[in-house]
């Protein structure tokens, strides 16, 4: 399994230049082409800010003004979660002429995936930052140093989760359909439309377990609450399970392997 | 001399999809890397039975067999695609694999951006690409379509790229699956043009084909797979023969098998050059041929005669209305659809009379002096300007045998004749 891992650092020219494939391929042939990647999250927001200021107004506890810019601090690294797991489900399906005609480590086929939402994420990062800078955001500027390492355990995350429904779905094409309402599920089990702290106590509980909850909280503390980070305990915490989650998935891919050129 | 492929006692094992639930082979896969584990012999399917062969560094190698013999299989074990069940494959050297071209092009992106990728796909890394990148496209003849996107390609530029790209890998040993079958005649022409380069420099060649002349050509060892297993190997010709001996000797079952229901046949479309037609029926039937046989020379129907033999053909002719503008024709074609032999009663001097009712037409060739190989046979009554009544094209099949493994097609009844110091023993 290490041995595979080492082997796929080998591989990190193909992984890069299949990520601009990703990347190029996607909006060719569209009017706005690169665009999108700012209009989508752009648009999600709307909706969202539309849906809670303007359709159901005063749900949300003050302190959470500006919404919009609350919603977008969980939005956008959602996004980039669950459409990089919804694609890793198809991507070796979809991508099965390669594996069965094409000897190369399968598992790039997912980490691309994984590392083009990572793209998209980043992209969005700039509207994030204008948005910061239009509300007078009370961000500390020391936080700030926090953020690469939340984005780099939601990476391990996803990319174990990827790693994993990719194989898994191979085998099961069940996991496509079942991955699709359990996101719906996890989406609404993660503090994003909401505050953590406007869940009952034994709910809240519960969305202590969602690894993705301490992500989101992570995020909604560094860039939107004012003062300084100092839930990372939890954030390392969630670190280490990512970790786990990674080497798990990894290993699980490692052992289908063999498999998945002839089940394809 | 070293060996470039080795081939260990290899079996594979495909599970066959059926009926039962699939948690069994994943759990087994999960605990012991193995899908085939917990399934009973019953859902297996074994598509290759232990097989062992070397191919030598420098060689080229052809493996033949009927479809479904495990030929890919093998082809894509040694690619390293798959893995064996039991056994082992060991490859010396960089290996690329013609099995599919271009099977990881995007289609939107350019030809260009799909070279680099495939490349390093292939385990180049970019400077080398960037090396041989005007090697690539000047040998797909792409230079003014290589930055268009990939979907705006004909299939066969898209396959003279993906052929340019995998042998541009500059591997030590290359695999082709049978990707010549699909090209057009410049780019077969080409193919082969590479792979003599490639023979030249001393890289090693493993091809899977059903072009056995390609075999005969090209290679300097052969394999014969049959249902997972080695049938035979070692000297192109001799294993080629022996295929083909295999594939005569079941079709001919087959034809006799099939013979009395093939009588009826229904009449195909005459077609627009008769040359290039395959097999069929076809003509106006004023006069129809209604039964052929072959006889040998115990005067018993057979289908495979020793080159030569007395073979006579025998025709049972009908013709309801009296006919009299009439030709009887004989064709004979080896495997190539090479004509070896062709003739009818009007080129040989025969003025048609009269053709009526009933009656049996005999073709007797005293000396079937061919080369053991497969024949087909054309037979038909046509009028002597050609137009036909009933033409049978290539519709019977007979095998010529020969103790002597002579080539071409023609074995003329010929002796050696030597004087001075010439002494060569035990030639008949």
């Amino acid at each position: 399994m290490f041995a595979h891992l080492r082997q796929l650092v080998r591989y990190r020219a193909l992984v890069q230049s299949l990520v601009a494939r990703e990347l190029t391929a996607r909006y060719r042939g569209s009017v706005l082409g690169f665009f999108w990647s700012f209009v989508n999250p752009l648009l999600l927001l709307l909706i969202y800010t539309f849906v809670f200021t303007v359709v159901i107004p005063g749900v949300h506890p003050p302190e959470l003004e500006p919404f919009a810019l609350f919603l977008f601090c969980g939005i956008l690294p959602w996004t980039w979660f669950s459409s990089s797991l919804l694609e890793s489900s198809s991507v070796l399906i979809s991508g099965g002429n390669l594996i069965k005609k094409v000897l190369f480590p399968a598992e790039v086929l997912p980490i691309v995936t994984v590392l083009a939402g990572l793209v998209h994420f980043c992209l969005g990062l700039p509207i994030l930052a204008a948005f910061l800078i239009y509300y007078r955001a009370d961000v500390v500027a020391l936080d700030l140093l926090w953020f690469p390492l939340i984005v780099g355990v939601q990476l391990l995350l996803t990319l174990g989760l990827a790693l994993l429904v990719s194989a898994l779905t191979v085998h099961f094409r069940d996991v496509r359909d079942l991955l699709q309402n359990v996101l719906t599920l996890w989406f609404f089990a993660t503090p994003i439309i909401y505050p953590l702290s406007q869940a009952p106590p034994n709910v809240r509980r519960l969305l202590n377990l969602n690894p993705f909850t301490h992500l989101a909280v992570s995020y909604q503390e560094v860039l939107f609450r004012p003062g300084p980070f100092t839930d990372w305990p939890r954030l390392l915490a969630v670190g280490v399970a990512s970790v786990l989650v990674f080497l798990f998935g990894y290993f699980v891919f490692d052992r289908l392997r063999d498999t998945l050129a002839e089940e394809v | 001399m070293m060996n470039a492929i080795e081939v260990r006692d290899v079996h594979k094992i495909y599970r066959r999809y059926g009926r039962r639930k699939q948690f069994a082979t994943l759990k087994s896969a999960l605990l012991s890397g193995s899908l085939l584990r917990d399934l009973r012999p019953d859902e297996t399917f074994e598509a290759l039975r232990g097989v062992t062969f070397d191919v030598r560094a420098g060689s080229t190698f052809g493996i033949v067999g009927r479809n479904g013999s495990g030929k890919s299989t093998m082809l894509k074990l040694i690619a390293g695609i798959g893995k064996p069940t039991a056994g082992a494959v060991r490859v010396e050297g960089r290996v690329s694999a013609l099995i599919e071209l271009g099977a990881g092009f995007h289609p939107e992106i350019s030809g260009r951006e799909n070279v680099y990728i495939n490349g390093m796909m292939l385990g180049l890394a970019r400077r080398e690409i960037a090396r041989r990148f005007d090697d690539i496209v000047a040998f797909a003849e792409l230079e003014p379509f290589i930055d268009a996107p990939v979907k705006t390609y004909s299939s066969g530029m898209y396959m003279r790229l993906g052929f340019a790209v995998a042998v541009n890998v500059d591997p030590d040993v290359l695999l082709v699956d049978e990707v010549l079958a699909v090209g057009d005649e410049a780019f077969t022409h080409k193919c082969l043009d590479k792979f003599a380069e490639f023979k030249r420099r001393g890289k090693t060649i493993l091809l899977v084909t059903h072009a056995l002349d390609l075999v005969h050509r090209f290679c300097d060892e052969a394999l014969w797979l049959n249902e997972g297993t080695a049938r035979a190997q070692g000297d192109p010709k001799r294993v080629v023969d022996a295929y083909l001996l295999d594939v005569a000797a079941s079709e001919n079952r087959q034809l006799s098998a099939s013979a009395p229901s093939r009588e009826p046949q229904a009449p195909s479309p005459e077609p627009a050059d008769m040359f290039k037609a395959n097999e069929g029926r076809w003509g106006s039937r004023e006069a129809e041929i209604t039964q052929v046989a072959l006889i040998g020379p115990g005067g018993q129907p057979t289908h495979v005669f020793q080159s030569g033999e007395r073979m006579v053909i025998a025709l049972r002719v009908r013709a309801a209305q009296p006919v009299t503008d009439f030709a009887f024709g004989i064709g004979v074609f080896n495997v190539d659809g090479v004509c070896c032999c062709g003739t009818n009663t009007y080129i040989d001097g025969g003025a048609p009379g009269e053709l009526s009712g009933e009656s049996e037409v005999r073709f007797v060739i005293d000396s079937l002096d061919l080369v053991e190989g497969t024949y087909k046979l054309d037979v038909a009554v046509h009028r002597t300007g050609g137009a036909p009544y009933d033409y049978h094209r290539q519709l019977y099949t007979f095998r010529v045998t020969s103790r002597t493994k002579d080539v071409g097609i023609y074995r003329p009844r010929h002796s050696w004749q030597f004087s001075g110091g010439v002494r060569i023993e035990g030639l008949e």
